[in-house]
């Protein structure tokens, strides 16, 4: 019992980062119906461009102000990547058949892929580790480090901060209209460009932060990491229903339970899988998600 | 919906009208004449397979990307079916080649052995050949059916789920290896049976094409719920279409297996798929010309560039971005290369070269 309880907790680890990197997914579907493939490759560059960040502070890089330097520097660079790919990519072919859409979703991904493994070296590195303070205590006979309390407090923090973003403000406003009717929006007075790159931009934010985690947690980093994560991210959201911000955090922490319930009973080899089993179950028993709202084909 | 299909009819009448209803009339003579042509290819086939595997003739490494095109034309070919003709993504089609080439390696290392003598190693191929291609059909059917009930991006990423779950399964079955990977495969491959393979699979492709079954596909493809108001049942040709892809694929697994002689489940990753992708999409989505025009361009492309080997998967996603940004529609488009429009050009030029 209390080892399960343990890997429930570290399922709360991975379920959180999940859930960040699915919330760029859920926005960026939720505005432009597009699977943005490359986001989870975004995610890599963030943690990179942390690591290159903490290579230039050097020692100062564990202060308080160093550590916020880490994390503002890597968002800022992701979310101008994000604005990029947007603007030279998907915007050319914003109004062309979905198909078209998810193809170059696809050839972007693989191209920071491959521009990662030619830029950062195929090789993994290991990530400094900036916030040293390993205090384990113990809760409940669960065995915890103030490293795991910091990125879990982290993801709730953003969390919250997006769900008021998105309902309190007028951007919030606008996103949820242009998501809702991206023509009517434009025709209510809303940039509707302004709006979608600002999605990319904040989506690619939050992904920065979801490496610079998970670079701390796991100790290293490669150009292929955000391969899997990001594809398990875009399953955690059509699980929580995409488009749904709610759903997304929902979906990135039952996919982080799944994934250590798993390891937990014994086939660990299988951990990969059970995502991609979960998506399958969700999509044939409720295609619209956990928390998603249904569709009328129009014809 | 009216205005839906309106849109679409012109282009799909032009397609129609490109393809000639030859097949369809004549009768005893046309099928002579088929059976014929089998035959001859059949026999120029056989008789170039010696000279192509004679080492002191033919270059191993020119034989080699001769394989690996014949090999890849009958996976993009396969993958334009369910594509191109029927329009559902599906981005899973590694997985099944992976299964044909994973049972019919087993079958083929426990079961049969090496073969001892040309014949029985003709049969033990063919053999090899069907079993792979049913399992592949079975797995087809199996992920075909829940996954075609779902459109567009869902569809893309099930296929993608599925082919990782049979990658992720394989890794774990120790006796094909698991992820050390699985040598020992008997080599049975030859030159005529990858080639007869891969123009097997285009003359399918094309008999298809101008067949009704065809022109369901092509319907479900333009319009999904206009096809099933005109009465046809769209799950059923998916599904169908999507089986015979993934048999095929399989086929070109099981060829893969038996001339490679080593397995890894890591060669049958997304990545793979993508590649089969990009030849399909490269060649123009629908067109089983653009197809294998996709595929000898994307088995050619790595070895030109071997001198910027670190910057082949660059320049194949810089390609692939800029294809869909300024030509979406591929080399070809919806467009088939025929003899007879190679021959008008001919006559064409001729002409102006009289004049």
């Amino acid at each position: 019992m209390q080892e399960l309880t343990q890997q429930l907790f570290n399922g709360l680890i991975w379920g959180g980062v999940y859930a960040l990197i699915a919330l760029g997914y859920t926005m960026v579907y939720g505005v432009l119906r597009l699977i943005n493939f490359a986001h989870g490759d975004v995610y890599m560059v963030g943690a990179y461009l942390a690591f290159f960040t903490i290579a230039a502070l050097g020692s100062s890089a564990s202060s308080i102000a160093g550590v916020a330097t880490v994390f503002l520097t890597a968002m800022a660079g992701c979310a101008v990547l994000g604005l990029t790919i947007e603007r030279v990519a998907y915007r050319p072919v914003r109004n062309a058949p979905r198909l078209t859409a998810l193809i170059t979703a696809i050839g972007v991904s693989l191209f920071l892929e491959n521009g990662g493994q030619l830029l950062f070296g195929p090789n993994p590195r290991a990530f400094p580790q900036i916030l040293t303070a390993r205090h384990v205590l113990s809760l409940a006979g669960v065995s915890v480090s103030s490293l795991q309390i910091a990125i879990i407090a982290t993801v709730v923090i953003l969390l919250l901060l997006l769900e008021l973003l998105v309902h309190k403000t007028k951007v919030g406003m606008a996103m949820r209209a242009v998501s809702y009717n991206r023509s009517v929006a434009s025709l209510m007075g809303i940039n509707t460009d302004h709006i979608i790159a600002f999605t990319f931009a904040l989506g690619s934010a939050l992904a920065a932060v979801a490496g610079i985690l998970v670079g701390l947690y796991t100790g290293t980093i490669e150009p292929l990491m955000g391969l899997l994560p990001g594809l398990k991210a875009f399953i955690a959201a059509v699980l929580g229903g995409i488009g749904s911000i709610p759903g997304a955090m929902l979906g990135g922490f039952v996919l982080g339970m799944a994934e250590v319930l798993v390891v937990a009973v014994g086939y660990s080899t299988y951990r990969d899988a059970i995502a991609f089993a979960l998506l399958v179950l969700i999509l044939l028993l409720r295609p619209t998600g956990l928390l998603g709202t249904g569709t009328v084909e129009k014809v | 919906m009216s205005l839906c299909v309106l849109k679409n009819m012109p282009q799909l009448a032009t397609e129609t009208a490109n393809l000639k209803p030859s097949r369809s009339s004549g009768g005893t003579r046309t099928f002579l004449k088929t059976v014929l042509l089998i035959v001859a290819i059949a026999l120029a086939l056989a008789c170039l397979d010696p000279l192509l595997s004679n080492r002191e003739l033919f270059s191993p490494y020119a034989f080699r990307i001769l394989m690996l095109i014949g090999i890849n034309i009958t996976l993009a070919v396969s993958l334009n079916l369910v594509n191109g003709l029927a329009g559902q993504f599906s981005i899973g089609h590694a997985g099944f080649m992976a299964v044909g080439a994973y049972t019919s390696a087993a079958l083929t290392y426990y079961v049969m052995g090496y073969p001892h003598g040309g014949i029985l190693s003709t049969l033990w191929i063919l053999a090899a050949m069907i079993v792979g291609g049913v399992a592949g059909g079975i797995a087809g059917f199996l992920v075909g059916i829940p996954s075609l009930r779902l459109r567009g991006d869902y569809l893309a990423i099930v296929t993608l789920g599925f082919g990782e779950i049979i990658r992720i399964i394989i890794l774990n079955v120790d006796a094909v290896g698991g992820p050390r990977g699985f040598s020992g495969i008997p080599y049975l491959t030859s030159f005529f049976w990858v080639w007869s393979t891969a123009l097997g699979t285009i003359a399918l492709s094309r008999n298809l094409v101008t067949s009704t079954h065809g022109r369901a596909l092509m319907a479900i493809r333009e319009d999904e719920v206009a096809a099933q108001a005109f009465g046809i049942n769209t799950v059923r040709y998916k599904v169908a279409a999507f089986v015979l892809s993934s048999s095929l694929a399989a086929v070109a697994g099981v060829l893969y297996a038996h001339y490679d002689t080593y397995l890894n489940p890591s060669s049958f990753g997304f990545i793979r798929s993508f590649e089969v992708i990009i030849m399909v999409i490269l060649g123009g989505m629908g067109s089983t010309s653009g197809a294998v025009a996709g595929a000898v361009i994307v088995t050619l492309l790595p070895e030109l560039l071997r001198a910027a080997a670190a910057v082949r998967m660059l320049l194949y996603s810089a390609l692939l971005i800029a294809l869909m940004l300024l030509r979406p529609q591929g080399i070809m488009g919806h467009r088939e290369l025929s003899w007879k429009q190679i021959q008008s050009l001919f006559l064409r030029q001729r002409r102006r070269a009289k004049a």
